[in-house]
C-alpha cells in the first residue's frame, strides 16, 4: 500500500514536516503584507488591512471556540454515556 | 414529456423501489444502479415549465414546477441518489433500499411541487420513509431514536398543515407555493415557516438531527444528511427570501453546531452538528435575501450535499468496517484505511472552504453577501464558524480517527481495512466532484437561480485566497497547540432533546408514582366520605323500612282485615235481599226528604 508508506515516510520526518509548515505559515503572512501581491480592496473594515489580520482571527477564534465550548460542556452539558439509560 | 404525460422523477424511483423485491438476485445490483441513473437522466433532460397539473376536489395540484431554483436542487439530489445508492450497493436487505428511494422520491416531490398541498404530502412521505433508515440499524437505542425523529417531524408537519389550511382560507383556496409576504408575515406564514425551519434544524428545533443521524445505518446517514435539511433550505429559498429573522437564526445555528462539535465524541454526531452549522450559512443566506445571497445558499446546499455525503461516507466506512464510531474507541487507523482517510480529508477540506475545494466557491458567496450589505457581524461571525468547521471536520475528525493515540480494541484493529469497492467508488466520485466544483466554477454557477450574477462573482481573488489560507492554517496551529484540550472523552452532550427525552421519563414516573398515589387517595376519600355514610344511611333506611313502613303497611292490612271481618258479620243473605233492603232504605230516605222540603 503506497499511500500508507507515504504517510509513514512523513511521520518519520515529523520535525521536518512541522518546520516546513511553519515556514509556509510565515511566508503566508509575509505575502499578505505585500500590497502589490494581495490587493486589499475587497476588505470591508480597516482592521482587515492589517497584515496577518486573518491569521490572528483564525488563531484567536480557534482558541476562543475551544475554551468557551469546553467551559460550556463542563457546565453540565457533558454527561456520562448512560445518562439517558439510568 | 411522453405525450401528455409528464414523467415525475419520483415516480421512477417509487416504481423502481416497488419492483426491487421482484428483481432476480443476480440482476439486483444492476437494478440498484439503473434506477437512480434513470432518475438523474430524467432530471437532467427536463425542460423548464409547469407540468403534471392534476385537478383534485377544488384545487389544481402541480406536481412538476421546473424552474432554475427547483432544477439546481433536483439536479444535486438526483446525483446524490446515484452516489449514495452505489455506496450501499452491497446491502442485501431490499427494504433498506426501498426506504431510501421512497425518501428521495419524497424530497424530489417537494422540490418540484408547485402547490402547498402537494408539498405537504411529499413532506410527510419523507419523514415516514426516512425513519426506517434509523430503525434498520436495529440497535436497542435505534427504535427510540427513530420514534423521537418521527414524533418531532410529525409535529412539524402538523404546524405546516395548520399553516397551509389558514393560508388557503385567507387566500380563498389559492394553494400555489410562491414567496410569502416576508415584511408582514401572517400567522399562516409563521406556521409554515415553523414547519420549514424544523426540517432545516434551526435551533431550538434542531435536536432531532444529531439524535437521528448519529443512530442511522452506515449508508442511511448518507441519504439522511443530504435530503431533509436541503429540501427545507429549498422551501425557505422559495417561500421566505429576505425574511429578516432568518439572518440571526442562521448565524446562531452556524455557531451552535460548532460549539457542540467540540464536545462530541461520536464522529457521526459531530458531522451531524456540522450539518446544523453549515445549514446555518444557507439559512442566513436566505434571510439576507439578495441575489448573491440566494445564489450562495443554493450553491452551498449543492456543495454541501456532496461534501457532507463524502464525510459521512468516510465515517460510515469506518463504522461499517470496525463497528465503532466513537473517537474514544478509534485512532491510528492510517495504516489500515489510508484511502478512506484521504477521501474524508477531501470532504473536510471542502466543508472548510479550502481553496480548490467546493466549499471555497460556495460559502464565500454568502459571507460576501453579508459583508456587502454592511452587516459586519454576520460576516465576521460566519468567518468564526468557518474556523470551527475546519477545526473539527478538517482536523479533529481525521486526526482522532486516523492519527492520534489508538484507542482501538484488538478486534476493532483486526477488523479495520479499506471498505468494499462500491463504497470506495462512491467516495471517489464524491471527492472528484468536490474538487471539480472547487476548480471549475462555471459548472456550479451556471446551475444557480441567477447564473449571470453568479458568473460575475469571482472567488479566486488574491485577497480571498490570502484571507482563507491564513484563517484556516492558523486554525490548524491553534488546534495542535490545544490538542490536549480536544482529547476525546467518553461523554455525551445534553442538547435540547433532553427536554423531551427526560420529559418522557418524567411522564413515566408521573404514571408510576404520583398518579397511583392520587388514585389511592381518591379511593380512600371516596370510601371514607362516600361509602361509609352511604352504608349508614342504607342501614337507617332499612330500619325505617322495617319499623315504620312495614308497621304502617301491616297496620293497614290488619285494619282492613278487621273491617272485612266485621262487614262479613253484617252480611246476612243473598245479594237480592241486600239490594232490596238498600233500595227500600234509599226510597224511604228520598220520600222523607221530599216530605220534609
Amino acid at each position: 500500500m503506497k499511500l500508507a508508506r507515504l504517510i509513514e515516510f512523513l511521520r518519520n520526518r515529523l520535525k521536518t514536516v512541522v518546520r516546513v509548515c511553519l515556514a509556509l505559515l510565515a511566508l503566508l503572512v509575509l505575502l499578505d503584507a505585500i500590497p502589490g501581491l494581495v490587493d486589499k480592496e475587497p476588505a470591508h473594515t480597516t482592521a482587515e488591512h492589517f497584515p496577518g489580520f486573518w491569521s490572528l482571527f483564525g488563531f484567536i477564534g480557534c482558541g476562543v471556540l475551544i475554551i468557551v465550548s469546553k467551559w460550556f460542556g463542563h457546565a453540565g452539558i457533558m454527561q456520562r454515556e448512560d445518562y439517558y439509560d439510568r | 414529456m411522453i405525450g401528455d404525460f409528464w414523467v415525475h422523477p419520483s415516480l421512477i424511483l417509487i416504481l423502481g423501489a416497488l419492483l426491487l423485491p421482484l428483481v432476480p438476485a443476480r440482476l439486483k445490483r444492476g437494478w440498484l444502479l439503473l434506477v437512480p441513473l434513470l432518475v438523474f437522466a430524467r432530471i437532467w433532460t427536463m425542460s423548464k415549465g409547469d407540468f403534471g397539473a392534476v385537478f383534485f376536489l377544488d384545487w389544481v395540484l402541480t406536481f412538476g414546477r421546473v424552474d432554475a431554483l427547483s432544477h439546481v436542487f433536483g439536479y444535486i439530489m438526483g446525483l446524490m441518489c446515484v452516489v449514495a445508492t452505489l455506496y450501499g450497493l452491497h446491502v442485501k436487505e431490499d427494504a433498506q433500499h426501498i426506504a431510501a428511494w421512497v425518501y428521495v422520491a419524497g424530497s424530489l416531490g417537494v422540490i418540484y411541487a408547485g402547490d402547498l398541498l402537494t408539498l405537504f404530502v411529499f413532506w410527510e412521505l419523507m419523514a415516514l420513509s426516512s425513519v426506517f433508515l434509523i430503525w434498520f440499524r436495529r440497535r436497542p437505542q435505534s427504535l427510540g431514536a427513530g420514534f423521537r425523529y418521527l414524533l418531532v417531524h410529525l409535529t412539524g408537519g402538523v404546524a405546516l398543515l395548520a399553516g397551509i389550511i389558514l393560508h388557503s382560507q385567507a387566500t380563498g383556496g389559492n394553494l400555489a407555493f410562491t414567496t410569502f409576504d416576508v415584511a408582514h408575515p401572517t400567522p399562516a406564514a409563521w406556521l409554515i415557516l415553523i414547519g420549514f425551519i424544523l426540517n432545516a434544524a434551526v435551533p431550538p428545533l434542531h435536536a432531532w438531527l444529531p439524535d437521528a443521524y448519529g443512530e442511522a445505518t452506515f449508508n442511511g446517514s448518507i441519504f439522511l444528511c443530504a435530503f431533509t435539511t436541503k429540501t427545507a433550505v429549498y422551501a425557505l429559498c422559495r417561500g421566505f427570501p429576505g425574511m429578516e429573522i432568518l439572518v440571526p437564526l442562521g448565524v446562531a445555528m452556524a455557531l451552535y453546531g460548532v460549539v457542540y462539535a467540540v464536545l462530541e465524541n461520536d464522529c457521526r454526531r459531530l458531522l451531524a452538528y456540522h450539518i446544523i452549522s453549515q445549514v446555518g450559512y444557507m439559512v442566513a443566506g436566505v434571510g439576507l435575501g439578495t441575489q448573491m445571497a440566494i445564489n450562495g445558499a443554493c450553491a452551498h446546499a449543492f456543495a454541501h450535499i456532496l461534501y457532507k455525503g463524502l464525510l459521512f461516507m468516510g465515517c460510515g466506512a469506518v463504522l461499517h468496517m470496525t463497528g465503532e464510531s466513537k473517537f474514544t474507541a478509534l485512532g491510528g487507523l492510517w495504516k489500515k484505511m489510508p484511502w478512506t482517510f484521504v477521501f474524508t480529508l477531501i470532504g473536510g477540506l471542502s466543508i472548510s472552504a479550502f481553496p480548490l475545494f467546493s466549499g471555497f466557491v460556495s460559502k464565500s458567496m454568502i459571507v460576501a453577501a453579508g459583508f456587502e450589505q454592511h452587516r459586519l457581524w454576520v460576516g465576521f461571525l460566519l468567518m468564526l464558524a468557518s474556523v470551527g468547521t475546519f477545526l473539527h471536520t478538517g482536523l479533529k475528525v481525521p486526526y482522532f480517527i486516523w492519527f492520534g493515540k489508538s484507542h482501538c480494541q484488538p478486534e476493532t484493529w483486526e477488523r479495520a481495512k479499506e471498505p468494499p469497492w462500491n463504497m470506495t467508488a462512491a467516495m471517489v466520485i464524491a471527492s472528484v466532484l468536490c474538487i471539480f466544483i472547487g476548480c471549475y466554477t462555471p459548472y456550479l454557477y451556471q446551475l444557480l437561480p441567477d447564473p449571470q450574477a453568479a458568473q460575475a462573482f469571482h472567488p479566486y481573488t488574491s485577497y480571498h485566497l490570502s484571507e482563507t489560507l491564513q484563517l484556516l492554517l492558523f486554525t490548524a496551529v491553534g488546534f495542535f497547540l490545544l490538542l490536549k484540550k480536544l482529547e476525546p472523552t467518553p461523554t455525551i452532550s445534553l442538547d435540547l432533546d433532553s427536554f423531551y427525552r427526560t420529559g418522557g421519563r418524567a411522564f413515566l414516573w408521573l404514571a408510576r408514582k404520583p398518579v397511583p398515589f392520587v388514585d389511592n387517595c381518591v379511593g380512600e376519600i371516596y370510601r371514607a366520605l362516600g361509602l361509609v355514610p352511604l352504608m349508614l344511611t342504607s342501614r337507617l333506611v332499612g330500619v325505617f323500612d322495617n319499623r315504620v313502613i312495614d308497621g304502617v303497611v301491616d297496620g293497614f292490612a290488619s285494619t282492613i282485615r278487621g273491617v272485612g271481618s266485621r262487614l262479613r258479620a253484617a252480611q246476612r243473605g243473598s245479594v237480592q235481599e241486600n239490594l232490596t233492603l238498600v233500595f227500600a232504605v234509599g226510597i224511604l230516605l228520598i220520600l222523607a226528604l221530599l216530605y220534609l222540603f
